[in-house]
């Protein structure tokens, strides 16, 4: 009987995510599973409620990015309502969500993924975290940091009332406009954003395209998978955030799907395994085959790199500058190397921060036609938008008296589950081979690999990188034999 | 000096981290706090593990503040070994308070959740039978998932609970009032709620107010609200009247009724049922057909009311 190893990241980790590693008898990984043990059924419970109140509902799904769920959830409750929305609302709602966008994405760079970039791969734990990455590039641009952090904040609280848990959106647009006076306090915010997201350009280049190493542990490392790409893109082609159609391509960037957001569920199917709580979506025409890679694949992924690899383009200049910059790196569009995730978040960061700047100058903003009363309940709606971690999609049906009767979700996250799940079983297997021992690295560079997805099912997408408590627990014959741990 | 300073823990169980932002929000206040305190136990940010925690005697730590419901046995597991490792229990925001959001599951049944997230949905697998299993045999072994409960409990229904911060979230500025209270050793009386006021949110709320007669109730695509009057005054059903204050009343500020995410004020046994017969008497029907048709822009009075205390109200759950 092989051995297996249970990696075991106690806390938040524990709660929501586990990885167990079979080996077989040679010492060599025979199979890897990465479990989810956590539901709660939010898919059930929103039925029987007022349709108009699901999205003030489904924020609580996620304290991360509550803006997104609220958004997916109120574009498909306008379409249960027949569709009609005011145009303002749609460049308030949008211009909210570059401003989540920005805040979530800076959060993220900061914290989670610069330790690994700045400090470097091979730095101490203790030092890669946002304390290491202060060290290095200095105090000041810390305090940069928490407030930019603080101005994405404010511009939501601005024009959507609430930083948090956003009750902003009804039937037919948004519950409050925004007043000259107002707009008039957003733009030097906006502009500050924009500077940011230009020095955090900046900062990359000097910090990380400068070291061969990095560069090499991107294109060369065990963190490239063959699998389709999915995101949302605007009628020519670009990156698109708040609205579009879906596009997926395939490794090589054949064309696979184009479709409406109504079409979701003839493209994409969810496969259940018995052993964790979060399904694995995939092709539903290609059928589901495992965690298979190659042309022919039923398995994508979403979020960041996915995004700019479905994309013909970004819709704003400097950030097609820096597109162009990534993949001139990358050798090819697609690149199915996930750790350019990371990278990625930066062109995106630059690209909502140009946007938000032009929404904040056009005129439309402060209209007083911010809603319009809808006249017909049509009973049912698609609504999706690209979360920060992936395609976001929130499918809704209800009755003629407008009690919702049915919802189905597939967050950003879990359209990565079948890629995390093989991102990890390749880096195990690369580290754990035969009469080699595995250590502590092997927890690093694990950790490393299912970062680049910010994967929010785990303190993976919150805790500091190094300071995440990874167990390793290496079974022999039904007992524990060696125990690896790595302290931070 | 090490041994001096206090021992807290933050946890979450089933909820969704916006209270652990709404801590990570008091910004600065973060690194005041891990000057006084040792923050030995907080999964999003700092290091510790259960076993860690096992070691710990009974009672090491000063505090624990926990968010989120008790949804499966895990969050079941965690609030048991935190009680006995904490001289004082604090539920932070109104899932571990009243159960509530992921609480509205207790409208429906262990079995309905699972059927229709796992076998009965638009995208899932055709001819799908697989359901998640608490033990699945693999390779020679077992893979474990923590089973999920056929109900939602708030924290105080499994263990002892010394303090209540409500919200969802709560604001950043009343957790920081609680972890405040808490370092400075001025806490009140056990039993009290932490951070929030002590009365209604009406009594916040800057819109006018006049007498409440409501001829019908309105569903909110159905009107859009004169944006000084009160939005009850106006037929929206607003969970004002039976909800703690202490938000600043964000959500009437831009025309949306409160859904009374802070839970009921000092005095309130059942949230819901309060705001029921608050409905009730405001609405001026003299037969049974009017009053029918009043109550028709109030669908889902459960969905509504008990937004965010069903397991915490009389009924807890749906009865079928």
């Amino acid at each position: 009987m092989g051995r297996t190893i249970t990696i075991d990241p106690i806390t938040r980790l524990e709660g929501h995510g586990r990885i167990e590693i079979f080996l077989d008898d040679a010492g060599g990984v025979s199979d890897c599973y990465f479990q989810i043990p956590e539901l709660r059924g939010f898919e059930r419970f929103v039925v029987g409620r007022a349709i108009e109140e699901v999205p003030r509902i489904v924020t609580r799904i996620c304290g991360v990015c509550p803006a997104s769920h609220h958004l997916a959830g109120s574009k498909a409750v306008d379409a249960c309502f027949g569709g009609a929305l005011a145009p303002a609302a749609v460049k308030l709602r949008e211009a909210y969500y570059c401003a989540h966008f920005l805040h979530s994405h800076i959060a993220h760079f900061y914290a989670l993924a610069a330790p690994d970039f700045i400090c470097g791969p091979d730095a101490e734990p203790g030092e890669r975290n946002i304390l290491g990455v202060v060290a290095r590039v200095g105090l000041e641009i810390g305090r940069q940091v928490i407030e930019a952090r603080a101005t994405a904040q404010e511009i939501q609280a601005v024009l959507g009332g609430r930083k948090r848990n956003v009750c902003w959106c009804v039937p037919g647009g948004v519950s409050k406009g925004l007043t000259e006076e107002e707009r008039a306090g957003l733009r030097p915010l906006a502009v500050s954003l924009l500077e940011f997201a230009r020095f955090s350009r900046r900062l990359f280049k000097d910090a990380v395209l400068g070291q061969s190493r990095w560069v090499e542990a991107i294109l060369r490392g065990p963190y490239a998978l063959a699998i389709g790409h999915m995101g949302l893109v605007d009628a020519d082609g670009a990156v698109a955030h708040y609205d579009g159609t879906v596009r997926i391509v395939d490794c090589e960037g054949s064309e696979i799907a184009r479709f409406a957001p109504a079409d979701y569920a003839r493209i994409l199917a969810e496969h259940v395994e018995p052993w964790t709580y979060l399904k694995f979506p995939y092709l539903r025409a290609r059928g589901w085959r495992g965690f298979v890679e190659g042309t022919d694949s039923p398995i994508y992924g979403a979020g960041p790199l996915a995004r700019l690899n479905v994309a013909e383009r970004m819709a704003t200049p400097e950030a097609e500058e820096a597109r162009q910059e990534l993949f001139a790196t990358l050798g090819a569009r697609p690149s199915g190397a996930m750790l350019a995730h990371h990278w990625a978040r930066l062109v995106e960061m630059l690209y909502a921060a140009e946007r938000l700047v032009a929404l904040v100058d056009d005129p439309e903003l402060t209209s007083p036609e911010f809603r319009v009363l809808p006249d017909r309940i049509t009973g049912e709606g698609v609504g999706i938008v690209e979360a920060m971690r992936g395609t976001l999609i929130h499918h809704y049906t209800c009755d003629e008296q407008g009690i919702c009767t049915g919802a189905n979700l597939i967050v950003g996250t879990t359209h990565n589950n079948a890629p995390i799940q093989m991102v990890t079983k390749k880096v195990a297997t690369q580290l754990i081979r035969p009469g080699v021992e595995p250590d502590a690295a092997l927890l690093d560079r694990i950790e490393m690999a299912f970062r680049a997805f910010d994967p929010c099912y785990s303190c993976a997408t919150h805790a500091l990188p190094g300071a995440m408590p990874l167990v390793a627990r290496l079974h022999q014959g039904g007992r524990v034999v060696r125990e690896i741990r790595r302290d931070a | 000096m090490n041994g001096d300073k206090l021992k807290v823990a933050l946890y979450w169980g089933a909820a969704c981290g916006g209270c652990d932002m709404a801590v990570l929000d008091t910004h600065e206040y973060v690194l005041e706090l891990a000057a006084e305190a040792d923050l030995v136990f907080w999964p999003i940010a700092v290091d510790g593990k259960y076993a860690d925690l096992e070691a710990l005697p009974d009672g090491a730590l000063d505090a624990t503040f926990f968010s989120g419901a008790v949804r499966n046995a895990e969050n079941e597991d965690v609030a048991h070994l935190l009680r006995r490792k904490s001289r004082l229990l604090v539920a932070l925001g109104s899932c571990a308070a009243f159960g509530g959001i992921p609480g509205l599951a207790n409208a429906a049944t262990r079995e309905e959740i699972l059927e229709r997230v796992y076998l009965d949905n638009p995208s899932i697998e055709e001819g799908n039978r697989t359901v998640p299993r608490t033990h699945v045999p693999v390779n020679g072994t077992e893979l474990e998932l923590p089973s999920f409960y056929p109900r939602v409990w708030r924290l105080s229904d499994v263990v002892g609970v010394d303090y209540v911060v409500p919200g969802c979230p709560p604001t950043p500025e009343q957790v920081r009032e609680a972890l405040a209270a808490l370092v400075s050793n001025t806490l009140p009386a056990p039993g009290s709620v932490l951070g929030a006021g002590d009365k209604a949110l009406c009594e916040e709320c800057r819109r006018r107010k006049d007498e409440k007669h409501v001829a019908r109730f309105v569903r909110p695509w159905e009107i859009v609200p004169d944006p000084e009057i009160c939005l009850l005054e106006q037929g929206l059903p607003c969970a004002g009247p039976a909800t703690r204050g202490g938000c600043g009343a964000r959500c009437p500020d831009i025309n949306q009724a409160c859904r009374g995410c802070y839970g009921p004020p000092p005095g309130v046994l059942d949230q819901g049922a309060t705001l029921v017969g608050a409905w009730a008497s405001m609405i001026e029907a003299k037969t049974a057909e009017e009053a029918e048709a009043a109550f028709a822009g109030l669908p889902d009075v459960l969905g509504i009311a008990h937004r965010f205390t069903l397991p915490a109200s009389l009924l807890q759950r749906s009865c079928r």
